[in-house]
Order: C-alpha cells, then structure tokens, then sequence
C-alpha cells in the first residue's frame, strides 16, 4: 500500500524546500506525543505489577507474560505449566481473521475487476457504491447483521417461511457470525486496493496471452495475479490487521465463548479483569504480530519495486 | 464487443460484483425498512410508523441520546478542524519542500495511526492519560480523536496536491509574492476540494469512532456510538434501529458530497489540462 499511497512517492520539488520538517512537527508532535509516546508507556506497564480494580504499582514484574503463556497454580506457586487459554484466544483470532480475509479475496477480487473493466461514469458510480459502506458506522453495520441473522431475525424466517428449512438455523454467538461479521466489516478495504491495481493493468498483457491460445483462466492465473499482486496483498492487510484486533464484531456477534484478542484486551480495562499489565502485554504482543506482517508486507514490496 | 475476444470478461464476475453489493447493502436496508415498523417487538412486522423516531425524539431515553449526539458532533467538528490543519501544514512539507533528512520518517509516522490497532491505539491512550493523570473527558476524547483524523484528512489533501502543478506556485513567486502569499492565494484555493474532502473523512471517522473514545471517555460523557452500543448491549430496541438510521442517513450525505467535491475537483484538473 505503501508505494500507492499519495506522498510516498519521489518528492516533487516544492518552493517550500527546507520548510519540510517545520511543516510536519505539528503532525510529530500530536502523533508522536500522543500515540508513540503512549505506546512506549503501554510497553513500560506491560512488566509492572498489577493493583487489584484497575492501575499498576510501579515495581518490575513479568507476571503479565507469564501469565500469558504459563500457568502456576491458583496461587501461583507451582511449577510453571504451558497454559494454551490465552495462546488459544491468539489462534482462533488469527485464523477468523485469515478465514476473513479470504472471504473478503473471494468476493472483492471479481468485484474488483468488474469495477475496474467498466467505462468512466458507471465505475465511478460502482466504486462509491462499494465505497459507501465503509463510511457508515461500523458499530450500526455490526448491530444491522446481528439483527439479520438472529434466531428469530428477518434471514431465519425467509427461510422458514419460503420452506428451505424447518427450524431457525443458529447463527448469533457462533464462529461462523463472527467471521461474518468481520468480512462484513472490512469487505470494502479488500476492493479498493486491488482495484487500484487492475485500473493500472495492460490489459494487452492479456490480449497477447490469448493470442498465444491461453485460456482465459490461464490467463488471470499466470498473467493478471502476478501483475496485480500488490494490490492483492495491499488488500489483504487491510482486511487482515484490522480484523486481528477488532472488537466490535467478536464481541456483538460472536458472545462469550468466541473471546477473540480484541475482547480479552478490553476486558482488562472496562470489563471485570481489571489487570492493567496484563492487557499492555496483549496488546503488545498483538502490537508485535502486526509490525511482523507490515514488515512482512514492506520486504515484499521491496522485491516487488527494487 | 463479442465477450469470446474481450479479455477484460469473465464470466461469472457481475454476478458476484452485485452480490458483494448486495451483500454490503442488505443488512443496511433491512435496518433501516424495520426503523418504520410500528412493533414494539422487532421480529413481526406490523405496518408503517413513525412511532420510534418519535420515540427518539421525545422519549424516556430522548435527552440521553440527545446529549450524546451533542457530545459526538462537537467533538468531531473540533477534530476534524485541528487534524484538517495539521494535515494540510503536513502535506504541504511532504509535497512541496522537496526532499529533506526524516521524509519517509514522517510519511510513516503520518500513517501510524491506521496501522496500528485500533485497541491497542485505545489502550495505549487510556494508560497514557492514566501515567500523566489527565482525567477521562472531553478533552481526553478530544485528544484521542485528533491523533487517529490526521491520516484519515491527510490522504484526500495529499492526494488533491499531488495532482496541482506546482509551476503555480513558481510563477506567483516569480510575480513577487512571498512564499505565505503564494501558499494562501495561489495553492489554498486550489487544494479547497481536497482540504473540504479531507475535513468531512476526519469528521464521519471521528463520528464514528467507539473503541477509542469507549476507552478513554469519562464515566458520565457518552457519543453517540457508546450510547448505542450501551443500549444494544440490553439487545436491539426499535428505537436504536431509528438512531442508526439517522446516522446512517449523516454518513451517506456527508461521504456523497465529499465524492461530489472530489469529483469536481478532479473536472477542474481536467479542465486545466
């Protein structure tokens, strides 16, 4: 994403040279004392000792990381056990996530390059269709789901009442609602990027394909994937990252048996757990998993664009 | 064109185009069809009211969901005003100074506020105010929401810039104007979809925000969106089904006229070329 982004690119020159940095300190100041400031606090909070309701006392503890991997007892005293709930709560977010994230290729893709093969007035009016959604709430597109697919909701008794099934097919508080919900959230992120890519395309690439009697199919494997891939992979962290860490989906959608990390970080503020360090050490090694895939993201960009 | 020869089709693909709209919009539609229901329950549909935005309005939870939606759009009007500012001082940095030692710094820590999650964002905040010992208010979601716009008004302005020819510029200082002249008459103008386009993003992202400002409000302030998410907590009423649509009626105007904007914008490029 980085390399498509507005600003990223080669500096044009400007009549402002050596006014650069005086004109960005606003933005270092507010982001950089206000996020990676926090940041850094978060990290110090993550090894102190937590206060019971909430707070830390300031005393050099790993407890937090401990307690996220190992189990001691009630008390605390015996050996330590590798304890597999919270690395648990960790797989299953990533693999909604990555179940999410395919849905969202599966779906975006065509829809992605339908929009990008249209003539100028209908694909511009087809993107800020796509577009529109994203803007509306996502706290009302999430309630709108919970509402539709409920045991009783409007989708159960379609289905009822056409005669397709019998009793109310048990949606809500499932794995499936949230990986729903999440590919209901973040559907538009996958389509924007690609389409960026597709639009940037030579569609000749394809034309001289078929004239050497590719197949069409052949064609989007071998031509069009390769040639469009950092849109994919654009795409696919956009819908990826946000979906590790979201909360409002797992936690409307998907009820308590379907903890998801987003859920067990805010619990340790606002819910009942009130352990401090413990949700600084969630976040950041969730924090830490999300730098691996930007990372991961930024070195295969590289080789892309040497 | 025959669809045999024209490498752009595949088949198959306009079926799923419209299901991935049908998809996004369904849920919407359904919300907003069952606001009007004149049911107390929302399962069975009873016939056409307006009881429920009536009920929103003037009933027992009115002045609730009224302060809320005072909190929400004073903050997002503040925001949006400050991070609008910022982005655009940043932009022109980026864009217009040439290259500079911390460039590629700075377009990532411009961006840092996406990339990071939002509840790490929301958890990192709250132990921040915490440490400094800033009470939870308006300020403290104030602050919060300034930082996580910037991005969000940055991209349309940097976007709409990159596109202005910057031998205006040149020639106003040719004709004698001082670099700020040349900036307030001669770019600003220019930039004014891209800036209005980046202001109205700040504000519905600002709007819409929950887990940050769920994180750092204090215990009596609400927005609209922790409001709601209080009361469906309780489950769904029909009276949230009437506030989301009117939200969701706010969101659909504001982001159809920051695209007319941007695509009036984009004709006066055209019409300049």
């Amino acid at each position: 994403m980085a390399a498509q982004l507005p600003g990223s690119s080669r500096p044009a020159g400007g009549i402002y040279s050596g006014l650069g940095m005086p004109l960005i300190m606003p933005a270092w100041l507010c982001i950089g004392f206000f996020l990676l400031l926090p940041v850094a606090i978060m990290f110090v909070y993550s090894f102190l000792t937590k206060e019971f309701r909430g707070g830390v006392i300031w005393e050099f503890s790993t407890a937090a990381y401990d307690q996220f991997f190992f189990y001691r007892g009630l008390f605390g005293d015996e050996p330590r056990q590798l304890d597999w709930t919270y690395i648990t709560i960790f797989a299953r977010s990533i693999w909604q996530a990555l179940v999410a994230t395919i849905l969202c290729f599966i779906i975006g893709f065509p829809t992605a390059w339908f929009i990008a093969t249209r003539a100028g007035n209908s694909r511009s009016i087809w993107l800020f269709l796509i577009t529109v959604p994203y803007w509306v709430n996502l706290l009302i597109r999430t309630i709108s789901l919970k509402f539709l697919i409920r045991d009783q909701g409007p989708v159960n008794n379609w289905l009822i009442s056409g005669g397709v099934i019998g009793e109310p097919i048990h949606m809500i508080n499932t794995n499936f609602a949230v990986m729903l919900g999440l590919f209901y959230s973040y559907l538009p992120f996958m389509v924007l990027p690609i389409y960026a890519s597709v639009e940037r395309y030579n569609f000749a690439l394809s034309e001289a394909a078929a004239d050497l009697y590719s197949s069409r199919w052949t064609t989007l494997r071998y031509v069009v994937l390769p040639a469009v891939k950092p849109g994919i992979i654009a795409g696919c962290i956009l819908v990826f990252v946000p979906s590790l860490g979201a909360f409002l989906a797992p936690d409307l959608l998907g009820g308590a048996k379907n903890f998801m990390i987003g859920s067990l970080i805010e619990e340790q503020f606002k819910g009942n757990a009130g352990n401090w360090p413990f949700g600084a050490a969630a976040s950041m090694i969730l924090l830490s998993l999300v730098l691996c895939v930007l990372i991961f993201y930024a070195r295969a960009q590289t080789r892309e664009n040497p | 064109m025959r669809k045999q020869l024209d490498q752009r089709y595949f088949p198959g693909f306009l079926p799923i185009a419209c299901l991935c709209l049908f998809l996004l919009y369904a849920p919407l539609i359904i919300v907003m069809v069952y606001s009007f229901n004149d049911s107390t329950s929302i399962t069975s549909w009873q016939g056409f009211s307006l009881r429920w935005y009536k009920d929103v309005f003037f009933g027992v939870e009115a002045a609730k969901f009224k302060s809320a939606a005072a909190n929400s759009f004073v903050i997002a009007i503040a925001a949006a005003t400050v991070a609008t500012f910022i982005a655009t001082l940043a932009a022109t940095g980026m864009l217009r100074a040439g290259a500079f030692k911390g460039r590629s710094l700075s377009f990532a820590l411009i961006n840092l506020p996406i990339m990071v999650p939002e509840i790490v964002t929301a958890v990192a905040t709250l132990i921040f105010f915490s440490a400094i010992g800033l009470t939870p208010g308006y300020l403290t979601i104030l602050i919060a929401h300034i930082v996580f716009c910037i991005p969000f008004a940055y991209l349309p302005i940097a976007a709409r810039m990159q596109g202005i020819d910057g031998s205006f510029e040149q020639a106003a200082l040719d004709l004698y104007a001082t670099r700020f002249e040349a900036f307030r008459y001669v770019l600003l103008p220019l930039m004014a979809p891209g800036i209005l386009s980046g202001y109205l993003l700040a504000f519905i992202i600002s709007l819409d925000d929950f887990i940050i400002t769920n994180f750092v409000k204090g215990a009596g302030i609400e927005t609209l969106p922790t409001a709601i998410f209080g009361s469906v907590k309780r489950g769904i009423q029909p009276n949230i089904m009437a506030i989301s649509t009117l939200l969701l009626v706010v969101s659909v105007v504001l982001v159809t006229l920051s695209w007319l904007v941007g695509r009036s914008g984009q004709r006066l490029e055209n019409d300049q070329q």
